[in-house]
């Protein structure tokens, strides 16, 4: 691998997007949970519930400055890196960016206002109603981003005529056909992600004996929602692989190896591939991706020796698409089970076999996002925008890439440690019965 | 009015926004970490973050706000000025994100750590400096294009005295804004002791501030002739612009009407910067990139006018709650909610 401007522009985009991932998909996700937790509490007359929607939120306050000191910089990235992408794109999908900073604009002016108004209001249910808006505008965000995402996997709504942009429908390039079931698994997976995380804090205070109500309260509700959405998930998926079969058969392909155009074709989990596209160790599922494709046996999965050999994404991206299916159902599976001895009073939920199981669930769902990215993203390849411009000519002339890869990494890892550090600091040795008991000495809300 | 013109118009207004409120925001960082480190915090800091936590990231809207529109609006921009600005930006954007998440972990998280304060005081100084390059950049001299794409000549930039004059202005600028306003913010707040010590700064660069401003038309001069000749047409915008600096001097220095005075030194920064902005066209960047050369094509134009008039409807009431609650909200200052 060469080392040029444009292998460095795209080992510096993907590891801002990465880091930033982590920090987005927690920003679109936990709005969700602060809400749930308020409004039970309010409903319920539960004090405890009000401190956990508080703590909730006092995390995601850390979380959520990471995340948008680097969607700042990946969004200046874009143009610093790919400024002759940045000069077409501009042309046809400024309008999904510009209402991506107003998504940001509503969701930060309600958040700061949510943040220092908790007992401000005699009406609790004044205050709980500025959760709309940060849940509204955070999920927006998410849409209107995935949006443009969507557009470099399908774009449409321009025509090139000697280099220039002509007939520009604004409208078309947003509503592109990817746009849908991309922006549903997005915001499906970030619910979902969310709602383990959360779950495996909760599962790990347990585990450590510090648990309480409190936290079975917690884990009950991360639990249910996380099986909801988790569900939401895996249908997001199955809607993603047949938007891919049908639109952009090339990166389906690529993920499941799958090279000759067939019907009845084989699912494979798993397994290595040589140079010679042989596949071992695999395990194959007969009829399944076609299945996958187009709910019947019979449907044709279009192969990936269709594609010009300069035209075919790398073969590892089979790897990320199984490790994201897989952990999506272990997903499935560990809320499932957690209900389950939940509702059949004779069973034990709070088992530790089963805690250490949720306590994982957490950091595995962040990996299964990271991975879900790492499909999309490579799985284009070699292609900025799909059909239109490759990678290299999208990258900046500059040669200065490798000094701003040195310092955004370095960046990455101080916020990292310090954000990790800070986070620690903030919930040790203060335990939430001491909150509870000191904001509501009488045990009610009033 | 032509799309183009009102492209720009809307952009300059947020780049002006953000002027003012990040310059309140970055020189309050300022003012803390010096209060920390004078053992004056009890007095300034509480009053600073009390203003500081629930806007912060409002601010740094502003800023996403300006480059995305000024991608939408005109796409050109981001192929010169993305090529050219990829060392100074990456800095403005690493001093950002330290900025930023250090004022969130310093407050929400672990309170009273005097090197988060000194991260976010330092970098609030060197922001404005590294975001002055863009302005510096668009005057043309800095940029060298070919065929090949665009060549910056940073050398060029670090040597010119009109770049430095402009980063020296940047800076004060930021000094001044920012304590005129915590001056008519502590006096809101009764807070005697504070409105004292920040009067003192507002007068102390106020001088400089002028100064700075003579000398970027000085720099301008030898730098951009033709620019310059279009500012001197527009004397009476500056001409104005130092009116309400003296009106804006006078009432602090006689103790008079705090708030009256940091609406005229807004208006002084107003008058100037459009002063600037107006003098600058048709250029965006000199001389690669004109106004009509560059805007988008007009269904996307349009497209964007529409969402962004949509987007002021949504957003003047929100920001306005914001500012009820915790801008002019007598007893949220003095802080007793």
């Amino acid at each position: 691998m060469e080392l040029d401007s444009a292998t460095l522009s795209r080992i510096l985009t993907a590891s801002t997007l990465m880091f930033h991932a982590i920090f987005a998909t927690i920003g679109v996700g936990i709005p969700i949970f602060i809400m749930l937790a308020e409004f039970l509490g309010i409903k319920r007359k539960d004090p405890q519930l009000l401190i956990l929607a508080r703590r909730w939120a006092r995390g995601y306050t850390i979380t959520v400055a990471v995340g948008v000191v680097t969607g700042t910089a990946i969004g200046l990235q874009l143009s610093l890196l790919w400024p002759s992408f940045m000069q077409l794109a501009g042309q046809v999908i400024a309008l999904p960016l510009f209402m991506e900073t107003f998504a940001f604009f509503f969701e930060a002016i309600f958040l700061g206002i949510y943040l220092y108004t908790w007992d401000r209001f005699k009406n609790r249910w004044l205050h709980w109603l500025l959760t709309i808006p940060i849940v509204i505008g955070s999920t927006l965000s998410a849409f209107f981003i995935t949006s443009v995402n969507a557009f470099m996997n399908f774009p449409q709504g321009f025509e090139l005529v000697n280099g220039e942009t002509v007939n520009i429908d604004p409208l078309a390039a947003m509503f592109n056909p990817a746009t849908w079931p991309k922006v549903f698994h997005v915001v499906m997976s970030a619910y979902m992600t969310a709602a383990f995380i959360l779950a495996a804090i909760t599962a790990f205070a347990i585990l450590r004996k510090k648990g309480t109500e409190y936290h079975k309260k917690a884990l009950r509700i991360t639990m249910i929602a996380g099986l909801v959405f988790a569900a939401g998930t895996a249908l997001a998926g199955d809607l993603s692989a047949k938007y891919l079969a049908e639109h952009q058969p090339e990166k389906l392909a690529a993920a499941e190896w799958h090279f000759e155009t067939e019907t009845n074709a084989d699912l494979i989990l798993f397994g290595t591939i040589n140079e010679d596209r042989e596949i071992s160790n695999a395990i194959r599922i007969p009829g399944m991706l076609s299945f996958l494709a187009g709910n019947s046996f019979d449907t044709e999965v279009t192969g990936l020796n269709e594609f010009p050999e300069d035209e075919q994404p790398p073969l590892w991206v089979h790897y990320a698409f199984d490790i994201m299916v897989g952990i999506g159902m272990y997903s499935l599976l560990i809320a499932g089970v957690f209900i389950i001895l939940m509702l059949f009073k004779r069973f034990n939920e709070w088992n530790k076999p089963l805690l250490w199981g949720i306590v994982a669930s957490g950091p595995l769902a962040m990996i299964a996002i990271e991975c879900g990215w790492v499909l999309a993203e490579v799985g284009r390849q070699p292609w900025i925008l799909r059909g239109y411009m490759r990678v290299e000519e999208g990258a900046t002339t500059s040669g200065d890439v490798g000094i701003a890869l040195a310092m955004f990494l370095l960046l990455y890892g101080v916020l990292a440690v310090f954000c990790v550090t800070v986070l620690i600091k903030m919930f040790k040795n203060r335990p939430p019965e001491a909150e509870v008991e000191k904001r509501y000495p009488n045990g009610t809300i009033d | 009015m032509s799309l183009e013109v009102l492209g720009i118009t809307v952009l300059w207004i947020f780049l002006y926004g953000y002027l003012i409120v990040a310059s309140i925001d970055f020189g309050a960082g300022f003012f803390a970490y010096y209060a920390r480190i004078t053992k004056r915090e009890h007095i300034m800091s509480k009053l600073i973050s009390r203003y500081l936590s629930p806007v912060w990231e409002v601010t740094n809207v502003f800023f996403v706000f300006f480059f995305v529109g000024l991608i939408g609006f005109f796409p050109d921009t981001a192929y010169y000025l993305g090529t050219a600005l990829l060392l100074p930006g990456s800095v403005a954007i690493i001093l950002l994100s330290i900025r930023g998440a250090f004022y969130a972990f310093g407050n929400y998280g672990v309170s009273n750590n005097t090197f988060f304060l000194f991260l976010y005081g330092a970098t609030g100084l060197l922001i404005p400096a590294s975001l002055s390059t863009a302005l510096t950049i668009s005057e043309g001299g800095y940029l060298n294009v070919t065929d090949n794409g665009v060549e910056f000549l940073a050398k060029e930039l670090f040597t010119s005295p009109y770049s430095w004059s402009v980063v020296f202005l940047a800076i004060v600028s930021v000094l001044y804004i920012s304590a005129s306003f915590l001056t008519y913010y502590a006096n809101r707040a009764e807070d005697n002791a504070s409105r004292d010590i920040m009067r003192k700064f507002s007068l102390f660069w106020s001088a400089p501030t002028i100064i700075a401003s003579f000398l970027v038309f000085i720099g301008l001069r030898r730098h951009n002739p033709g620019h310059f000749e279009n500012a001197l047409d527009l004397w009476w915008m500056f001409g104005l612009s130092f009116l309400f600096f003296a009106i804006a001097t006078a009432l602090v220095y006689f103790k008079k009407m705090y708030g009256l005075a940091f609406i005229s030194v807004m208006l002084q920064f107003f008058f100037a910067f459009f002063g600037y902005g107006a003098s600058h066209l048709p250029y965006i960047i000199y001389p690669y990139v004109t106004i009509e050369g560059s805007v988008v094509n007009e269904t996307m134009g349009t497209a964007l006018v529409i969402v962004f008039i949509a987007g002021l409807l949504l957003l003047i009431p929100s920001l306005f709650l914001l500012m009820r609650l915790f801008l002019f909200d007598a007893d949220y200052i003095k802080g007793k909610k």
